[in-house]
């Protein structure tokens, strides 16, 4: 069972039906459920910084995938025989999972897709598209990842709407002044990060829906960060779609959920066309499925559904609150250390943070830097990490980042720092 | 921290902090620039060549990290005065020695020897290499064409 020795799970649950954890977080407990953790990389033990790329796994996912391949593995919606059952079964406990993880009211508006980025792109072609004419106007933030750019440019393309984009303050956050200045009737769309990848600003999702809905524009939140770091109750927030990848919630890869209101689903035309989507086909005219089998054309990531329940469920029985409030301990004192380096100088310091740090260093490239860290133990990640106008708002063409989950300890944030120090000595006075 | 010595050679070091022939060239008869979408490092390279195929001048300008800065730094000194057809030979032997681990280091590639230790860094052969790639589009005279190493 899931309930590792860091954590004391109690019976009762949340109104959503999420199971009430009373807890404060051993991360020690924590770190020896993730196997990857215990390893060395050049000779050293690895410190795994880079979570907001992508995850590492808890061996309840690893063992629950490995258990499914080897005896319950067969194809779903389909077949009388017990294996297709027992997959069925355990495809839609999944989505179940998922429902009560985001806090949705009903199963069929959690969609299974490949992660965030086909999430907002099913949102664009499947919801936007058919709404939008030319000079109607779609809302996103100088914050956003380019998944949730792209998408929108390709379909004000294709219908002649305008793209709208929300300045940010020197510290990362979003104007809302100029926000709720560039709503108007021309609105159709308002997409936007819950959580910047890049800087770790935790946008005001409240007060964007509330805006957005005192004008009827339907909103869309990116929360592939989000997600990993917070309790989610998309009914509480209001929004009419939310979308995560698994890969960032400690699940697999090629696995994330959309949830779309039930009402937009029903009218929403399909995203693709094929098997499992559909009720009957002739070759006059097919009649679809209803949501959420109409937006999951062909054979699902079975697996990958089955391994991100089984991550959801874990973070559930290590508690959200509990991570949340370890990761703000460990933000606060990772940036103390940090500030406490001159010649670091951290990009993003917004009021609202999640555990995520875009640092620089005087002098000294992110990728030079990135190199020597990893040489040692230390993985971080540099670039432009997807959000390129970021770093042109900034006037940088890369930065260092360091993002923490709830397996890092202080230990992590000390190596961290040495590694820092060993980059500047190398360097010398640059 | 000893391979890393080896890689961020005193040389490379000084180089990135104070690059030779760090400037754009008035009445250059080639220039191309050079994008690495990875880390976003940039590099323009301008050439002034000679009707008998010499390389008279050369200059770049560009942000990058510490080892496309000293590549693009040694580079230009390496090639400065040398005929077309060497620089491109050179070029020929440079990426021969980053891109082969076991192979011996000519000695025609003189102070570019420093950069052999990015070998051992695949992710970071690209970054060595930049200056190189937009110095070949350079010369093809493909004007103003951005390459990419990616």
């Amino acid at each position: 069972m899931l309930n590792p020795a860091s954590t004391e799970v109690t019976e009762a649950t949340t109104p959503q039906g999420k199971p009430l954890v009373t807890s404060t977080l051993d991360v020690e407990a924590v770190r020896r459920d993730f196997p990857a953790l215990g390893q060395n990389i050049h000779g050293k033990p690895l410190v795994y910084l880079d979570s907001a790329a992508s995850a590492q796994k808890p061996k309840a996912v690893i063992d629950a995938v490995a258990h499914h391949l080897a005896f319950d593995y067969s194809n779903v919606h389909r077949g009388v025989h017990t294996l297709s059952q027992n997959a069925t079964d355990a495809y839609e406990k999944a989505r179940e999972t998922c429902r009560r993880f985001l806090g949705a009211e009903r199963v069929e508006e959690c969609i299974f897709v490949r992660g965030t980025t086909e999430g907002i792109n099913l949102v664009a072609q499947s919801f936007a598209r058919p709404r939008l004419e030319p000079g109607d106007e779609v809302v996103i933030s100088t914050l956003e990842h380019h998944s949730n750019i792209v998408p929108w440019q390709i379909v004000c393309e294709q219908t002649g709407a305008k793209l709208r984009v929300v300045p940010i303050d020197d510290r990362g956050q979003l104007d809302m002044d100029a926000y709720a200045a560039l709503l108007n009737e021309r609105t159709k769309m308002v997409a936007m990060v819950h959580v910047s990848n890049a800087l770790g600003t935790i946008n005001p999702v409240g007060r964007i829906v509330e805006l957005a809905k005192e004008r009827g524009i339907p909103t869309l939140f990116d929360g592939a960060q989000a997600a990993p770091h917070m309790d989610l109750d998309v009914v509480e927030l209001g929004c009419d779609f939310y979308t995560v990848s698994g890969h960032k919630l400690f699940g697999p890869t090629g696995i994330g959920v959309l949830y779309g209101r039930h009402e937009h689903l029903e009218t929403m035309e399909p995203y693709q066309g094929g098997g499992d989507m559909i009720l009957s086909v002739t070759f006059e005219s097919t009649e679809y499925n209803h949501p959420p089998h109409k937006f999951e054309a062909g054979t699902p990531h079975i697996v990958g559904a089955i391994g991100l329940g089984k991550a959801m469920e874990y973070l559930e029985s290590v508690g959200l609150d509990a991570i949340a409030h370890h990761e703000h301990e460990l933000l606060e004192y990772a940036t103390e250390r940090l500030e406490a380096i001159p010649q670091v100088r951290i990009l993003g310091t917004a009021e609202q943070k999640a555990s995520v740090i875009s640092f620089l260093i005087d002098g000294i490239h992110a990728h030079d830097a990135g190199t020597i860290l990893d040489q040692s133990g230390v993985a971080v990640r540099v670039g432009h990490h997807c959000a390129q106008p970021i770093m042109d708002r900034f006037g940088v063409a890369a930065t260092a980042r360091a993002s923490f989950a709830f397996y890092n300890n202080r230990a992590d944030v000390d190596a961290l720092v040495a590694g820092i120090h060993g980059v500047l000595e190398l360097f010398g006075d640059v | 921290m000893s391979d890393l010595r080896e890689i961020y050679q005193q040389i490379i070091l000084d180089h990135y902090r104070k690059p030779r022939n760090f400037h754009e060239l008035d009445g250059a008869s080639h220039h191309a620039g050079g994008h690495n979408p990875l880390c976003g490092d940039r590099v323009e390279i301008y050439l002034d060549v000679a009707d008998d195929g010499t390389i008279r001048d050369v200059g770049f300008k560009g942000a990058g990290c510490a080892i496309s800065t000293a590549s693009a730094s040694l580079m230009t000194e390496a090639i400065k005065g040398k005929p077309v057809a060497e620089a491109k030979a050179l070029f020929e032997q440079f990426h021969h020695m980053l891109t082969d681990k076991e192979s011996d280091i000519p000695e025609e590639l003189g102070k570019l020897e420093a950069l052999a230790g990015v070998r051992q860094l695949p992710v970071r052969i690209k970054c060595a290499t930049l200056a190189w790639h937009t110095l070949q589009s350079a010369l093809a005279n493909q004007l103003d064409q951005t390459v990419t190493t990616e």
